[in-house]
């Protein structure tokens, strides 16, 4: 069954389109990845799916359920996003803990403190973080918050837009373990935007390369591996990243 | 110390800690800057010059006796007498009352209808913001002592008709303040969040924009607490404020106009009391703007 279905989609701010055509099926239980550079609108189509780029035609649903042109109350329990930058993407003036259990409260789900407590552990942080206010943590500690509350809800699939981009090295590794991790224990459906094609091959079993709005192909991950895309832009790209994007 | 180091917990235990943490933080912050000191000082005082004004005061503010007319200063009264033998240090201590109660009561009104009036207007932009912004930009073009004197004169002179012209004159400004914060918050990634996770209009402006309005508004609601006192003493200075014989520093001013040559503490009086009033809420503005502002926080 697919959990993400987008069939001839285009996309537009302002009048002015941005995402042109682009048609792509996700498996239940599937880790897909949108790569291109800046500016390919990759992100854009993840924000279409969540209702936050409103001007789209075309087909897309989510688990067989078609998508609106706002955000819905519906779709929130079973479609998560987890986006790129920690530092902007927690209120400044909300504890880890009031974050946590606001999901929790707007869908009315009883038993805050004992979800909050596993939310925490589940995403490898202690619980003295909990009443901690963002500025008192670090950026791969926020985002381990981010991505926890995206979990909250429980739900089966996860958009990720660029969750490592803005981190250290060393946290990037961190946090896609734990990805990793979330995926394999909760069976989740991963979307991923990245211009990081090693984060792909770690994390992805599918790709689509993007380019200027447009997807120029669909490949297993494999390729990464032994080259072999059928694209000009793809094959360009490939070869910019260091010709393999996995050295493992 | 053991009270301290709860306080300032980097991990505290529980919701209670951590907004007492932050509660604490700020008031060092506040504690640090020497002019907000001052600033709160006053603003004691006054808060409890009204409140213990019965007892300090060593007449009432209304009791009249001709034969000490317009008495100089003396040992035994501190700030003179008026042209109606009262005793001004007494009708400047009764005074704070009815300041206090114009600020208060100010403040209470306008801030949170014009920060309500803005953060809707900022976050659902569009139309609702052009007609919102416009009715706003109405006010804010008017001459803010005109128009209050126009509703004072339209509902009768009284020191509650000041307090509503004064309010209906002040909202905009915070309006103003209150989108400007809205527009920046709206497009942040935690608003988007949480539309995300299902959130309402209503829960988003109330949860997660108004908190971060509040402390610029704090801020220049302090820093306003100075005019709208000039406000007032100007509109009871006019007559169309209090009326006589209540204490109101303007109006005492006003009436100490025709003897300001020759017994020049009838009108000096109550006018030190309210430029001291008026500088502590200005200083305790400028302080809290440096504790409060969210771009110096965490750093």
């Amino acid at each position: 069954m697919t959990a993400i279905s987008l069939g001839n989609v285009d996309i537009g701010y302002g009048g002015q389109r941005v995402v042109e055509a682009v048609t792509f099926d996700v498996a239940r239980g599937e880790s897909f990845a949108l790569v291109g550079e800046s500016g390919s609108g990759k992100s854009t189509v993840l924000k279409a799916l969540v209702g936050l780029a409103p001007e789209w035609s075309g087909k897309m649903s989510v688990l067989g359920r078609s998508c609106v042109h706002r955000p819905d109350r519906d779709l929130a329990r079973r479609c998560q996003m987890v986006f790129q930058d920690p530092y902007g993407s927690l209120h400044p003036r909300k504890t880890v803990d009031a974050v946590l259990s606001e999901p929790l409260t707007i869908h009315g789900i009883g038993g805050q403190d004992a979800r909050v407590e596993r939310a925490l552990s589940d995403v490898g942080l202690d619980r003295r973080f909990r009443f901690r206010y963002p500025h008192q943590m670090s950026g791969g500690q926020r985002q381990r918050v981010a991505i926890a509350r995206a979990l909250m809800l429980e739900p089966e699939v996860m958009l990720l837009d660029e969750p490592t981009s803005a981190l250290d090295v060393s946290v990037q590794a961190e946090i896609l373990n734990l990805l990793k991790r979330l995926r394999a224990e909760r069976g989740l459906t991963y979307l991923m935007v990245t211009h990081n094609l090693p984060v792909v091959s770690f994390l992805c079993d599918r790709m689509a390369v993007m380019n200027k709005g447009k997807i120029v192909e669909i490949a297993a991950t494999k390729a990464l591996h032994d080259g072999r895309f059928t694209d000009p832009y793809s094959k360009a790209l490939y070869a910019a990243s260091g010709g393999g994007g996995s050295t493992e | 110390m053991q009270l301290q180091a709860w306080l300032l917990d980097d991990s505290p235990a529980s919701r209670g800690q951590a907004a007492a943490g932050r509660a604490y933080r700020v008031s060092l912050d506040l504690m640090r800057n020497p002019l907000a000191l001052v600033g709160m000082l006053i603003i004691l005082l006054l808060i409890l010059t009204a409140a213990l004004a019965p007892w300090i005061a060593p007449e009432t503010p209304v009791g009249q006796d001709l034969t000490r007319r317009l008495v100089p200063p003396s040992s035994e009264h501190w700030m003179g007498t008026d042209q109606l033998g009262r005793d001004i240090f007494s009708r400047v201590i009764y005074g704070a009352r009815v300041t206090l109660l114009i600020v208060a009561l100010v403040a209470v009104i306008s801030a949170p209808l014009g920060l309500l009036i803005g953060a809707v207007s900022g976050y659902f932009g569009g139309w609702t913001d052009r007609i919102l912004m416009g009715m706003t930009d109405v006010f804010l073009s008017m001459p803010k002592l005109v128009l209050a004197l126009a509703f004072a004169a339209a509902l009768g002179p009284g020191i509650e008709n000041a307090i509503i012209a004064i309010a209906i004159t002040t909202w905009p400004a915070y309006a103003r303040i209150a989108r400007a914060e809205a527009l920046t918050i709206r497009n942040t990634e935690f608003v988007a969040a949480t539309r995300l996770l299902g959130a309402s209009h209503t829960r988003i402006i109330t949860r997660q924009v108004l908190p971060l309005c509040t402390s610029s508004m704090i801020i220049r609601v302090t820093l306003d607490m100075a005019g709208i006192i000039l406000t007032a003493a100007g509109l009871g200075f006019l007559g169309l404020g209090a009326q006589p014989p209540l204490p109101e520093w303007g109006a005492m001013i006003s009436s100490g106009r025709s003897f300001i040559f020759d017994q020049w503490w009838v009108a000096t009086m109550p006018g030190f009391a309210i430029i001291v009033v008026s500088l502590g809420f200005c200083f305790l503005g400028d302080g809290l703007r440096d504790v409060l502002d969210p771009k110096s926080e965490g750093k």
